[in-house]
């Protein structure tokens, strides 16, 4: 063993351990390179996807509720648009109707004064009517009284009375408006 | 110190003497041996040794990605670990940006020298094959021819060569030293320092662990003072396997950086 040592030299190798040491890290290296340097770049890649996958996520989640914030700004503004149509058409439909309202008011109160003064006419009519004949006694009478002359002539004591008394309601008419004072004044010169 | 290493000295003339440890403890007798095509190959214990740490190497880094998880368990943390070391470490870092396809073989270079070192100090084996030259003078071989031929291939025959020639942004008459220098540095200096520097490591070594502990036991069969000496022998070669466990880790570290910087200067033309 000793002679054995003398004659090595640790530093000029056999040929066969270099052979034998290329083959052992040949293996090291194939298994290396083969199986067990891409998984652990999957490995490392997916950590990497994982890492970014969660950050692209968040960002997604906040571009989400920016974008939903903004819908529910926009509904809320259309909302109150709406609303303040909706008031105004309120607004009009009240004041047309106020309108209609009222026209209707003035109609119905228009009819009713028509009425009042149909009535009021007819009732003018009669109570004409009804002095017609009572003036109309009462005037001969008083004429009779006052002339002393007795109108025998019953026609004739009819038509002057009618004389008169349509006269007397042309004048009853035309005296607001001047004329029925010309009537007397021509029945006078007459 | 004196006194102790004179009664180290008379307890050791007391005996048969200690044989100290040579260099036979790297030349086992071979198990068998055979020829292939004229070479001698003899199959050792280290041989044994060697492939020993090549295929536990190998299934130690195939089962830590056998199930791999986005989160790892213990065992994908430490082989993790051990490849982002060199694939961020020394591929990505020393390298460059363009280093990342090196990542595996870097990191297989360094899986295959821890590998082989931490056999120093397991015990049984207590031999790292990386302390017979041969090993370490293959990988810094493989080491020689890539680095020169990823140079080639990136920078191109003519002006790899001519950089290392003449070196870029030195004065003229400088190249009369320079270029000497470059290429001894280059085509020699580099491998050689490389394979030396492991197998001195390792080779070291264990010959101290062999000193102390071989020194402990005979110390402890003399009797007399010389257990007290044996005992602290013993402790030294504690303290040493510690020593050499650091060493070990250092070395495999160490040869992957300056592969790492050589593959730097081979992919970057300026160096």
């Amino acid at each position: 063993m000793n002679i054995l040592a003398a004659t090595e030299n640790p530093l000029i190798p056999p040929l066969g351990e270099i052979i034998i040491g290329l083959i052992a890290f040949a293996v090291v290296f194939v298994v290396f390179a083969k199986l067990v340097a891409p998984r652990f770049e999957q490995v490392f890649r997916a950590r990497r996807e994982a890492i970014e996958g969660g950050i692209e996520r968040a960002e997604a989640m906040q571009t989400e509720a920016r974008e939903a914030l903004e819908r529910y700004r926009a509904q809320l503004a259309e909302a109150r648009t709406e609303a303040a149509q909706i008031r105004d058409q309120a607004r009009a439909e009240g004041q047309q109707i106020l309108e209609e309202l009222r026209t209707q008011a003035q109609e119905e109160s228009a009819r009713i004064v028509a009425r009042g003064e149909e009535q009021l006419a007819s009732a003018r009519q009669q109570v004409v009517n009804e002095l017609r004949g009572q003036i109309g006694a009462l005037a001969v009478d008083l004429a009779g009284r006052i002339v002393g002359e007795s109108l025998a002539d019953d026609a004739r004591r009819r038509g002057t009375v009618d004389r008169f008394l349509d006269q007397l309601e042309g004048m009853a008419v035309g005296t607001p408006d001047g004329r029925g004072g010309g009537v007397p004044v021509s029945e006078g010169n007459r | 110190m004196t006194s102790s290493a004179h009664v180290l000295g008379s307890v050791l003339a007391a005996g048969p003497g200690f044989q100290a440890p040579g260099i036979e403890a790297f030349y086992p007798h071979p198990l068998f041996s055979f020829a292939v095509l004229g070479v001698q190959f003899e199959i050792t214990r280290i041989t044994l040794i060697l492939w020993i740490a090549t295929l536990a190497i190998s299934w130690f880094l195939v089962a830590t990605v056998r199930n791999p998880q986005v989160v790892p368990g213990r065992m994908q943390f430490i082989g993790e670990s051990g490849y982002s070391l060199v694939r961020d470490g020394i591929a990505r870092d020393v390298v460059g940006p363009r280093g990342l396809p090196f990542a595996p073989f870097l990191a297989s270079l360094f899986f295959f020298i821890l590998a082989n070192n931490l056999m120093s100090i397991i015990p049984v084996a207590q031999i790292s094959p990386m302390s017979k030259f041969a090993f370490p003078l293959v990988l810094a071989l493989i080491c020689w021819v890539m680095y020169i031929w990823i140079g080639i291939r990136e920078q191109g025959v003519g002006k790899y060569f001519k950089d290392i020639l003449f070196l870029p942004g030195v004065p003229k008459p400088m190249y009369v030293l320079v270029t000497p220098i470059e290429i001894l540095q280059n085509f020699i200096v580099r491998p050689f320092t490389l394979a030396v520097r492991l197998f001195a490591n390792m080779f070291a070594g264990h010959m101290l662990l062999l000193v102390f502990s071989l020194g402990a036991t005979y110390l402890f069969t003399v009797g007399g003072l010389s257990y007290v000496f044996g005992a602290v022998s013993f402790l030294m070669a504690i303290v040493m396997t510690f020593f050499e466990l650091l060493v070990i880790f250092l070395q495999a570290y160490v040869f992957t950086v300056l592969m790492g910087t050589y593959l730097n200067g081979s992919i970057e033309a300026e160096h």
